[in-house]
């Protein structure tokens, strides 16, 4: 086991072995306010599955955007099968064997698979270019496991789709070494199980794959080495063989952490939130829920699973008045809410924790303390007729600052420069002081780092505690798992099945969440 | 086919072509995501500056060339502001507006008034290259690699700079060569339709041509029918001179713009626009 | 960061005041310069012609009233648009709006049969509903169909061009105008009154101020307002807050045709005291408003400063034209060049310079060089 300390290397980068394939040294990257990168070193060798580990925030994916040119390193340099390399563009990346799948695939959603990856490459002719395409496609999934239909538009495509098409972007350009950002953050355990085969096949073909990755069990399953990565620097490169998950953690922390949240047996007081054979359609006009119903009792949490695009965010915007609902009714505390408007449905008693904290629960320019009141302007204290005070909105600020512990300079403070995490612990706070029956949290701690999201979720599970009927939407498995007390999984806009938290197990949810019903 | 059908048939075409030529350029600017609304502004400096080197010369077609030049060169103004300062693009496309009205109203002070000697026919090789240049940039943006660069750095230029292509190269270029064509549009007026100078004397046509562009959907066969159709009703406003008040009747092709973007926008609310159409583009920004 | 000198220029988070300040009178002036060219092209001396201009409108006593007369109508459209901007709606239709103020007011002045202390308010209330009437139409497009409303709003700038054209070639036609085309003049009664000497209509310059102050309180203290902002800055949280966009947009868009409206009554009331022909009612000053508003980086009160430079920019551009002999699309030129300065120079307000020498010994070449 050898484990590398930061800083520390002094001798020559020379390659150590033949099997080297990359080698990143003292790579840093500051940017305003921040050190992203503070001397990383990372080598892979061929035929490795190497995961980079870290905590949201911890530099990861900032790692590989200096690899991939996106980009320029303030110091550091980078090795590519033991030549000195300098990437200024992805393009340079990939002329140098480098392929990147990123978290938030970067496609064009209106265009085919083919025309996606027939962008920018060359070889191709320039008259129908897409032609060609198609049996490549073929060839290459059938010889790595990814099947996918060339013709097909992305936008009508599963997330495990489309990141199939991302991988063989880079491999249809020759990507020797591909890198991986959270793969797995939106497929079910199956789909992940699949995609490990891919990369296994990948690296008997002698590539090196880069395993970007905060969960310590799927790291655990595939990667050969890992290189842990802490506030921007390494705190370890290690062989996966004799350690555990328990001392990965530590490492990745720097503490140890609950595997298991405190959790207390609900103690449910009726009903909350009720939805009866709810239809709504999506932004096409297709129906995107179909006729789906759901109960959360006061006093627990109701976490739904599934994969992204089986009618979540409808769900979500429908119960929190964002979207007509076609048929059906919705109801909280025996309070009909269906089709009501967003105020309406707000004072009515339904939080919403938005999905996009950036672009929905927050105007970015606004002040800490305008966006405090985003909801209940028009309420005494804050509003005296159609004049707003502004001294009671800055002193109920500044106790929601001090409550929620929201780091920020000041109330006056735009909204814009707090951390992901004081964001959302913005948002929250808005949402929980206004004493709601029902919280709808959709992914409320994507994005966020462990301590962040330890205290979205005691802050949630205070509430539940209170008898507040909690509606989680997340991606995130784990996530589900752990706070809910009941899972229902959504598939193709319909709950198609509700499992006790006792009773549930991934590999279960996992069928149900690909349509196998529970 | 009677005469005066012959008539009504040509001059429509004649109008519709710097229609066409402008909606054309305005297409692929706005398909690599870059509104510009300096379309009138480039007309207008395409249109006197033909008119300038025309009349020097004596040769029309230089007059064209001189127009192009001066169009691409506009642009490149509006492209570098836009793309390179990642400015706000609909103001920058207005100052650009603003700047070849005033530019081309002091320059062609002297030029007012006099009638040129060599000129082009009204309905000329520019109008059947409007047509030729309009399948050839649809099949350009359909079918081929070049094309699909075009439309995914409208669509999305972080996919499409992960893939090495120069977001900002295709942007410049789209941009160019819409002032390139805007500016041969606005020489068509004072070299061919209407063989003079004067000053403003694109009244607008600028403006229509961006509002062909949306909604034929950026499609630049679609902007045939476009442009034919507000050429019909330009020349419908000078047929009617007897019976209508001209003054009101020049109000017709602006009111039925609005009227054609109210009944196209309908049920199609963001379809077909580029989806990052009017956003700058930042390589690597979080 | 860059090292240039002993300066060190960074990233900013939040501009300063001065340094925006700062960095729009830097755009203004490098604008002058490149229009020097102009002069120049013109066989003038830039210098000499600079000079011509101070001494023709802000060095003369007789002169100087004309940048506030020339401010007014711009004054009354730049705060409306900075109202239309600050919720996100790209109002170009001032000039439009303003016409159909002139022209609202105008139909009251020759047609109304009011005792005459009313006829004065009766303008200003018809210039104000026309004009905001002229700006509903293109807000309900936008907000039902999605109708891009630059497109739009200009094309109504046209449509009111051409209607004004229409109504002083036919139908308001004067009896006693002897042929010209232009409405007969109106009665006393719907004379604004001038400060002595100049042709500053001062009760529409008084307007143009109480509605830059009311518009400030409004924005900043007011639920409309912060509705108004929340809409503008990011329409997606205040759907989520419950804001109606309709009601929110439509509020911020009759306010601000309006105010283009009672500039146009201003200039009818206050300059021409008759309807002619529309490019002689507004000389621009619709569009010239949007550099007024631009300028104010979203401050109404700012816009009074903003439309002062407008005004002096619009007698520069008289001077120029009578004194130089210069064409009267020279203002536009002036404009034009001063708009894109001033967004090309908007990029540097992310960052900021900051005096720090490089110690002796430390190259300046060493300090790290980063984009953003």
């Amino acid at each position: 086991m050898t484990v590398a300390q930061a800083g520390t290397h002094s001798s020559p980068p020379a390659p150590r072995d033949a099997s080297e394939m990359l080698l990143l040294r003292d790579i840093t990257k500051t940017f305003p306010g921040v050190v992203a990168n503070d001397r990383v070193t990372l080598d892979v060798r061929r035929g490795e599955v190497h995961a980079l580990l870290g905590e949201n925030g911890a530099g990861k994916t900032t790692l590989m955007n200096v690899l991939y040119g996106i980009y320029p390193p303030d110091a550091g340099e980078i090795w590519v099968r033991g030549t000195r390399a300098r990437i200024r563009s992805p393009r340079d990346a990939i002329a140098l064997g480098i392929g990147m799948v990123p978290q938030h695939f970067l496609l064009v959603r209106r265009h085919t698979v083919a025309e996606n990856i027939a962008l920018g490459l060359p070889g191709e002719s320039f008259v129908f270019p897409v032609r060609g395409i198609g049996a490549r496609i073929e060839e290459l999934g059938a010889r790595y496991g990814l099947a996918v239909d060339p013709g097909a538009r992305i936008f009508e495509l599963s997330p495990s789709e489309q990141q199939r098409v991302e991988i063989l972007k880079a491999l249809i350009r020759g990507a020797r070494i591909l890198v991986l950002d959270e793969p797995t953050s939106v497929l079910t355990p199956q789909e992940t199980r699949g995609l490990f085969d891919v990369l296994r096949r990948m690296k008997q073909d002698g590539h090196a794959v880069i395993f970007i990755s905060h969960k310590l069990d799927e790291v655990m399953a595939i990667a050969d080495r890992v290189t842990v990565l802490r506030k921007g620097r390494v705190v370890a490169t290690q062989a996966l063989a004799g350690t555990d998950k328990r001392a990965l953690a530590r490492l990745m922390v720097g503490r140890d952490i609950e595997f298991r949240l405190p959790k207390t047996s609900p103690h449910t007081t009726g009903e909350g939130l009720l939805i009866e054979d709810l239809v709504v359609l999506n932004d096409r006009g297709l129906p995107a829920l179909r006729g789906l119903s759901l109960a959360v009792r006061r006093g627990e949490i109701v976490g739904i699973a599934g994969v992204a695009g089986n009618g979540q965010r409808e769900l979500v915007e429908a119960v929190t008045g964002l979207r007509r609902a076609t048929r059906g009714r919705i109801r909280v505390l025996d309070h009909e809410i269906t089709n009501r408007s967003a105020r309406a449905v707000f004072e009515a008693g339904v939080a919403h924790v938005p999905e996009d904290r950036l672009r929905m629960g927050i105007v970015p320019s606004l002040s800490v303390a305008e966006n405090l009141v985003l909801k209940t302007y028009r309420q005494p204290p804050f509003s005296r007729g159609p004049i707003i005070d502004r001294t009671a909105i800055d002193r109920f600020a500044r106790r929601m600052i001090a409550e929620y512990e929201i780091v920020t300079p000041g109330p006056q403070t735009p909204a814009r420069l707090l951390s992901g995490g004081n964001i959302q612990k913005l948002i929250l706070s808005r949402e929980l002081s206004a004493r709601p029956s029902v919280i709808v949290a959709a992914h409320p701690t994507s994005g966020l780092d462990v301590s962040a999201t330890e205290q979205i979720h005691t802050l949630l599970l205070r509430r539940r505690q209170d008898g507040t009927a909690i509606l989680l939407v997340s991606e995130d498995l784990d996530e589900v798992l752990a706070l809910s007390d009941r899972i229902a999984v959504l598939f193709s806009g319909e709950i198609i099945g509700v499992l006790d938290e006792a009773t549930a197990d991934r590999e279960r949810i996992g069928l149900m969440m690909m349509g196998q019903r529970g | 086919m009677p005469e005066w059908l012959l008539t009504t048939v040509s001059r429509a075409v004649a109008v519709s072509t710097p229609l066409l030529w402008a909606a054309l350029g305005e297409i692929y600017a706005e398909r690599t995501g870059v509104v510009n609304l300096g379309v009138e502004g480039m007309m207008i400096l395409g249109a006197f500056f033909a008119f300038a080197v025309a009349q020097t010369s004596g040769n029309p077609v230089l007059g064209l060339s001189a127009a192009a030049v001066v169009g691409g060169t506009a642009a490149l103004l509006h492209a570098f502001v836009a793309v390179t300062l990642r400015a706000n693009q609909y103001v920058s496309g207005l100052a650009l507006a603003m700047l070849g009205l005033g530019l081309s109203g002091v320059l062609g002070r002297g030029y007012e008034g006099t009638p040129l000697v060599n000129t082009l026919p009204e309905i000329s090789g520019l109008t059947y290259l409007g047509f030729a240049l309009a399948v050839l940039l649809w099949f350009v943006l359909y079918h081929t690699r070049a094309g699909i660069v075009i439309r995914s750095t409208g669509e999305s230029p972080a996919a499409a700079d992960a893939l090495g292509v120069n977001v900002y190269l295709v942007r410049y270029l789209a941009v160019v060569f819409g002032g390139l064509l805007a500016g041969v549009a606005g020489g068509f007026l004072s070299v061919a339709y209407r063989p003079s100078w004067t000053e403003g004397m694109t009244a607008g046509l600028g403006w229509i041509a961006i509002a062909i562009a949306i909604f034929s959907a950026w499609d630049p066969l679609r902007a045939v029918w476009g442009a034919l159709l507000f050429g019909a009703l330009f020349h419908l406003s000078f047929r009617l001179q007897a019976l209508v008040a001209p003054e009101a009747l020049r109000m017709l092709p602006f009111a039925f713009t609005i009227l054609v973007l109210a009944v196209t926008a309908r049920g199609r609310r963001g379809q077909g626009v580029p989806e990052a159409l009017g956003l700058p583009y930042t390589s690597g920004e979080k | 960061m860059r090292r240039l000198g002993p300066f060190l220029i960074e990233p900013a988070l939040v501009p300063t005041g001065a340094w925006t300040l700062g960095v729009s009178v830097a755009a203004v002036v490098a604008a002058l310069i490149a229009a020097a060219g102009l002069f120049w092209a013109f066989g003038l001396n830039p210098l000499t012609a600079y000079a011509t201009i101070f001494a023709g409108t802000l060095a003369d006593r007789r002169a100087a009233p004309e940048i506030f007369r020339q401010a007014i109508p711009l004054l009354l459209c730049g705060v409306g648009l900075v109202l239309a901007f600050r919720a996100r709606f790209w109002n170009i239709g001032a000039e439009g709006q303003l016409l159909a103020g002139a022209a609202g007011a105008t139909g009251v002045a020759l047609f109304a049969p009011l005792p005459d202390p009313l006829v004065l308010p009766a303008m200003f209330l018809a210039g104000a509903l026309a004009g905001a009437l002229w700006g509903l139409l293109p807000t309900l497009l936008r907000m039902k169909l999605d109708v891009n409303e630059v497109i739009s709003t200009l094309m109504m700038n046209y449509i009111a061009l051409f209607f004004v054209d229409w109504l002083v070639h036919g139908p308001w036609k004067g009896p006693t105008a002897f042929g010209f085309a232009y409405t007969d003049t109106f009665r006393d009664a719907a004379w604004l009154p001038l400060l002595p000497g100049t042709r500053v209509h001062w009760p529409t310059l008084l307007l143009g101020l109480a509605l830059a102050a009311a518009l400030a309180f409004f924005l900043a203290r007011t639920r409309l307002g912060f509705e108004i902002r929340v809409e503008g800055e990011n329409p997606t949280a205040a759907r989520y807050a419950g804001i109606d966009p309709l009601r929110t947009v439509i509020a911020a868009m009759l306010i601000s045709a309006g105010a283009a409206g009672l500039a146009g009554v201003g200039e009818v009331a206050g300059i021409h005291h008759r309807l002619l022909f529309p490019t002689q009612v507004s000389l621009g000053y619709g569009y010239a408003a949007i550099i007024v508003a631009w300028l104010a980086r979203g401050s109404p009160l700012a816009s009074v400063l903003t439309a002062l430079f407008l005004g002096l920019i619009f007698s520069a551009g008289d001077t120029m034209k009578v004194t130089l002999q210069m064409p009267f699309r020279v203002t536009d030129v002036f404009n034009g060049l001063i708009l894109f300065f001033l967004i090309g120079s908007e990029r540097l307000l992310r960052y900021r310079v900051r005096w720090a020498p490089a110690r002796a010994g430390q190259p300046a070449a060493e300090v790290t060089a980063g984009g953003d």
